[in-house]
């Protein structure tokens, strides 16, 4: 079920020599994790997990691993600069972290933000459980990599009972080099008790880099934990592959909102475990593949505890040659009872070579279960396009304002309101005109 | 200003205008009447320029310029404004950012400059009390959540912002209550002016009592087959369709 070892990609990929550390339990994981991904290779489209998302042309081309100039890279502030977030930043640069370009002074009192190969030299042993996982299955291929490789990446942690206001801004930027590189980001994130944290995520490229990035998050809410979570991905001609696990214990409470918008071939694996019960889970998303990009969204959520809450709604619009492929799988394990799931994917095609594929799951071994799960794929509704039009409203612009409205559905319940508009508006003009 | 000639549509392949025609000049009221299936909205949509309408034969000519030929908003940028029968929800958009879309959409294809939203919002306020509709429609989706009445009113309100040369009405009558059908004729009767036509699609004469026509026509099989005065209307309510067509026309039809 795999490529063969000697493509491009995986020979490219090996040729690094593995980062050591000196840290036994640390060298021994990247070491067997690096073993498995030379054995197991790629993932081919049997792998029902990348059933459509074929890797055929990546396996192709060859990437340098790591930047050696990362940290003298070009990078205006202004990229990254968004409405409505002014707090604490971690900024990396093709996976090299840039305190030049973060903002780490004056942190509370409570909150530890630093770079991994920071908290690696103050405290590995906290961090080993994390870093010691190993990835069984054939799927998890970039999660072997990653684990392998990525030599720095975000650890963050809350401590019990604080709340932060403020959000916490985590940037990854792909940046112009005269090669085509591998990067790699390992981040661990955790929340104590009864804390809150609101947390900015970015993915953004700088030129016609179309390097290829792994990240790996681990998340992990304790109980009474609090997570806002706002995703903004938009790396122009870039592979990006993120893997996010969230863990949320006894009446944790996270709630996502993911917008996709670049991106050359981009993956996003996202992992829910409802483990304590009472635990809330909501997400939103939106991906709006153009040109021939493919942009992949896997969402599995396990109810695992007593009346657990998910509720996810992802919407999608594909416009040219583009691909979207979204598969949400939810899991009421025996047990869950009182769970409550619902899991919505809308979609929208705007020209007739798009595609979406989309696949809801549902699967219930538990009792008093409420769940629903649907999905579609459409076109604009030709009434109300009628109905604009029959106002002055062009053809052009009464598509335009009919698919942003579409898109921001996704953004209405989101807190942070400069924010939102700031979202709304990136969506509208990255439209089709 | 509008001149229907020999006017054919079909729909789905089916002929349901047969050869209309109809004069309308500058300041008149026309009232098309009609049983259900006659092709009254049909003979709106065409007007407007709805996709699935096939006009087979026949012209129109609004303002010398041929109509048809215009894609629906450079039709509503020359005057012309249709009052949706079934006026379309539309989630998450703003009825604010509609109507500025729209209206200054027309003023550019006009030649006219932009409202900024100072004016704009001006304009706006002054509309709404007329139709006495609530300042918080503004911030709402166009048309979501609104009451059948509020719908119907939301139609004249757009109306009165657009300010068009031929307004045509489709059934905006029809589902309202007593109160709500006052209103919407008030705000009709406020837009009559010498420089504007209506067009007023019915299938009861219940509104003529409230904006009185200059003409009624109706409208049968895809034909008008008779055409008068208000007493028409009035005839018509007393002895009902049945005996249309029996008699030869005596105005404007085929």
């Amino acid at each position: 079920m795999s490529s063969p070892a000697s493509s491009p990609l995986l020979t490219s990929l090996l040729a690094a020599p593995l980062p050591q550390r000196g840290i036994s339990w640390l060298d021994a994981a990247r070491q067997e994790n690096r073993e498995a991904f030379a054995a197991g290779g790629l993932p081919d489209t049997r792998v029902e997990a990348w059933k459509y998302t074929p890797l055929r042309a990546l396996a192709q081309r060859s990437f340098i691993s790591g930047d050696s100039d990362a940290a003298t890279r070009a990078v205006d502030p202004a990229l990254f600069a968004l409405p409505g977030v002014d707090g604490p930043r971690l900024v990396f640069v093709n996976g090299v972290f840039r305190a030049d370009l973060s903002a780490l002074a004056a942190l509370p009192a409570g909150l530890v933000l630093q770079p991994l190969s920071r908290a690696l030299d103050e405290d590995a042993e906290a961090l080993r459980f994390v870093l010691s996982r190993h990835y069984r299955d054939i799927g998890d291929a970039f999660a072997r990599i990653n684990a392998a490789s990525a030599v720095d990446g975000v650890v963050l942690r809350v401590a019990a009972g604080m709340q932060l206001t403020a959000p916490v801004q985590l940037v990854f930027v792909g940046a112009t080099a005269p090669a085509e590189l591998a990067w790699h980001a390992r981040n661990v994130i955790e929340l104590g008790e009864g804390s809150a944290l609101a947390l900015v995520e970015q993915h953004l490229g700088t030129g016609e880099q179309a390097h290829l990035g792994t990240l790996v998050s681990d998340i992990e809410l304790r109980e009474g934990a609090q997570l806002t979570h706002a995703v903004l991905q938009n790396a122009t001609g870039a592979n990006l592959i993120r893997r996010n696990s969230l863990r949320l214990h006894a009446r944790a409470h996270a709630t996502m909102h993911t917008v996709e918008l670049g991106g050359a071939l981009v993956r996003h694996d996202l992992q829910v475990e409802l483990l304590g019960d009472g635990s809330r889970f909501a997400g939103r998303g939106v991906f709006m593949p153009h040109g021939r990009q493919h942009i992949d969204t896997q969402l599995g959520i396990r109810h695992q505890a007593l009346n657990t809450t998910s509720d996810a709604h992802w919407r999608g619009v594909a416009s040219d040659r583009a691909r979207g492929v979204f598969r949400g799988a939810v899991l009421v394990a025996p047990g869950a009872d009182g769970s409550d799931a619902n899991l919505t994917n809308k979609n929208l095609l705007l020209s007739p070579s798009a595609e979406i594929d989309t696949k809801p799951e549902l699967e219930i071994y538990a009792d008093e279960v409420q769940a629903a799960h649907g999905a579609t794929v459409g076109q604009l509704d030709e009434r109300a396009l009628f109905y604009l039009r029959s106002r002055g409203i062009d053809l052009v612009e009464a598509r335009a304002l009919l698919t942003s409205a579409f898109c921001r559905a996704v953004l209405g319940d989101m807190v942070n309101a400069p924010l939102r508009e700031h979202l709304a508006e990136l969506m509208m003009l990255h439209l089709p005109t | 200003m509008l001149k229907i000639e020999n006017l054919h549509a079909r729909v789905a392949g089916k002929e349901i205008l047969k050869g209309i025609n109809l004069t309308v000049n500058a300041g008149e009221v026309h009232a098309i009447m009609g049983p259900n299936g006659a092709g009254k909205s049909t003979l709106g949509n065409v007007l407007s320029g709805r996709d699935g309408y096939e006009v087979t034969a026949g012209t129109v000519t609004f303002n010398g310029v041929d109509l048809l030929a215009l894609s629906p908003e450079a039709r509503a940028a020359a005057g012309v404004f249709l009052a949706f029968q079934y006026p379309v929800e539309i989630p998450g958009v703003n009825n604010t950012y509609f109507l500025r879309t729209a209206l200054n959409a027309q003023r550019k294809q006009r030649g006219d400059k932009d409202l900024d939203s100072m004016q704009f919002l001006k304009l706006v306020r002054e509309k709404l009390k007329v139709m006495k509709l609530p300042d918080d429609l503004l911030h709402r989706a166009v048309n979501e959540g609104f009451s059948g009445g509020e719908k119907k009113r939301n139609e004249i309100f757009q109306m009165a912002l657009l300010e068009p040369q031929l307004a045509i009405l489709d059934e905006t009558d029809s589902g309202l209550d007593i109160d709500a059908l006052k209103q919407v004729a008030t705000g009709v009767n406020m837009l009559r002016t010498p420089e504007r036509a209506f067009l007023m699609i019915t299938h009861y004469q219940r509104l003529l009592d409230y904006v009185v026509p200059d003409f009624v026509h109706v409208l049968a099989a895809g034909r008008i087959v008779e055409s008068g005065d208000k007493s028409l209307a009035l005839r018509l309510e007393e002895h009902g369709y049945a005996g249309i067509g029996e008699h030869q026309p005596s105005g404007a039809s085929a």
